[in-house]
């Protein structure tokens, strides 16, 4: 067993930690694609239940010809007054490549799922979480944290340890990411099922709705792209070639 | 189907077990999977299934909305089949349209003692059964209605269903395709064969004069113009002629 508060330079990332981390990448990498096109083919938000090509969006991307209301016909309302609800045949020609694009994005999805089960319980059981990515409260007083935060927008950052021997903002980050972004997507994605909704009502009721839970979805989904662009800089800024030594091959110095 | 096909999918049944029987859940290797499927892509639509047949409650009931929860709904897809020329036009739908549908009758056979035609008439002796709930539709759309009809477990009932029964087909006017439920869903005590919408009769645009509803699915296993259901004693996903032949997930309650 190691030690309790192990020696900074002892450490070097585990076998399981360096395979799920590039699992994950990969099924990341595949979700990513994935729900591009996915949301491609219906580029508009919404909050709440209920949302459609008829109703208001709270975020419209132009990132395919579907987000146009063009090409609605033949209005028919379902009942009496102003603000009744209508329908619409819609006559234009949309882009869809949904038929591969959401079964790759639950393969991916499947792949995150077991990757990432396999890594939270062995980050449990090992004791890495508690050592070296939850961020203990003594160092989480202000004072520190706006030092690190100074020192990551000078671009004045640490040298590679080659090991998870991470600083404030980086357990900060890795910490949303692990406990927040990841089981954020995977409970928002169960929540657009409706045979898992039918099972587990209180997933629609926790999240705010059908739409409210595909909206977080894709605020998760951008958050977590962040999250990857700022890691790689990070990963070139410290050192680059002994970071990926260190992420597959392992580090041979200390 | 050819042999490497029956041979990967039965590795990959016996490693989706496995995976399953990590949880410690019996009865997993009894799902049988749908046989058109084949490719990687497939595999994920395949776990997902066995995952749902084998972790959640069958036929738990989807949420139920209230009148102010109606909203506006669109109608993609076939939308005008009684017009030549345009998506889904079958020249004997015109022919039924032009009589107002007087002439229409649904035809439940296969497996049943009593395979037979029902009129509208028919239908609408059943008791009724009204339901308000989400249609969500693949491309990311989400719509909510009020949904008239006769539950589908009714019918096969009143037809005298075999014990045999394993799947249920579904012919309809607007296409070849053939699309299918296992007996689980079309048992659902809101599986609907739906002839109102929203207070009135289904419009043509939304699938009149029948159309059906499954509400633990996504929204196009939800067949409009139905013309013909055929219960079978095999499971048929509808092989060359089903959904997955076509590219699209055969599954879709994720």
């Amino acid at each position: 067993m190691p030690p309790e508060t192990p020696s900074p330079i002892a450490s070097r990332h585990t076998g399981w930690v360096k395979s799920t981390h590039w699992i994950v990448t990969i099924s990341f990498l595949l979700l990513t694609f994935s729900g591009a096109e996915i949301l491609m083919v219906h580029p508009r938000l919404y909050w709440g239940d209920a949302g459609n090509g008829l109703m208001p969006a709270w975020l419209e991307l132009p990132i395919s010809r579907n987000y146009q209301h063009a090409g609605w016909e033949a209005q028919e309302a379902f009942s009496e007054g102003p603000n009744a609800p209508v329908t619409m045949s819609r006559t234009f020609r949309t882009f869809n490549q949904n038929s591969w694009g959401r079964s790759l994005h639950f393969l991916a999805g499947w792949l995150l799922f077991f990757a990432g089960a396999v890594y939270l319980l062995a980050g449990i059981f090992t004791g890495h979480f508690r050592r070296h990515l939850i961020p203990r409260l003594s160092e989480l007083g202000r004072k520190a944290f706006g030092a690190d935060l100074r020192n990551h927008l000078s671009f004045r950052i640490r040298r590679a340890t080659g090991g998870p021997q991470y600083g404030l903002l980086q357990k900060c980050a890795y910490f949303s990411v692990v406990f927040i972004a990841f089981p954020g997507e995977v409970l928002t994605g169960f929540t657009m099922a409706p045979a898992i909704t039918a099972a587990h009502p209180w997933l629609l009721t926790m999240f705010g709705g059908y739409q409210s839970a595909r909206t977080i979805h894709f605020l998760l989904a951008v958050a977590l792209v962040l999250f990857v662009a700022a890691h790689i800089v990070m990963v070139v800024k410290s050192g680059f070639r002994r970071q990926m030594r260190a992420m597959t091959l392992g580090d041979k110095k200390p | 189907m050819n042999t490497f096909d029956a041979m990967s999918r039965r590795r990959f049944l016996i490693g989706g077990g496995a995976a399953l029987g990590a949880l410690a859940l019996p009865g997993c290797n009894k799902v049988t999977i749908p046989p058109s499927y084949g490719s990687i892509l497939r595999m994920a639509d395949n776990l997902t299934y066995v995952a749902h047949r084998t972790l959640l409650p069958g036929q738990s009931p989807v949420r139920e909305y209230s009148h102010k929860d109606i909203s506006s709904f669109p109608a993609i897809g076939a939308v005008t089949p009684h017009e030549p020329g345009k998506r889904g036009y079958s020249a004997a739908y015109q022919k039924l349209q032009q009589g107002g549908f007087a002439d229409w009758q649904l035809t439940v056979e296969g497996v049943v003692d009593r395979p037979q035609s029902y009129t509208m008439a028919d239908l609408k002796r059943f008791p009724s059964q009204t339901q308000i709930t989400r249609h969500t539709c693949e491309e990311g759309w989400s719509a909510i209605a009020e949904w008239t009809g006769v539950p589908l477990s009714r019918v096969l009932l009143a037809a005298g269903m075999r014990s045999s029964a394993v799947s249920v087909c579904f012919h309809t006017f607007d296409g070849r395709t053939i699309h299918t439920l296992d007996m689980l869903d079309a048992l659902h005590p809101q599986t609907l064969l739906t002839y109102g919408m929203n207070g009135r009769d289904l419009m043509i645009r939304h699938g009149a004069p029948l159309r059906l509803r499954v509400e633990n699915q996504i929204g196009y296993k939800s067949r409009k113009y139905l013309q013909k259901i055929v219960v079978k004693d095999v499971f048929d996903d509808g092989g060359k002629n089903g959904v997955a032949a076509a590219g699209w997930s055969w599954y879709t309650g994720i």
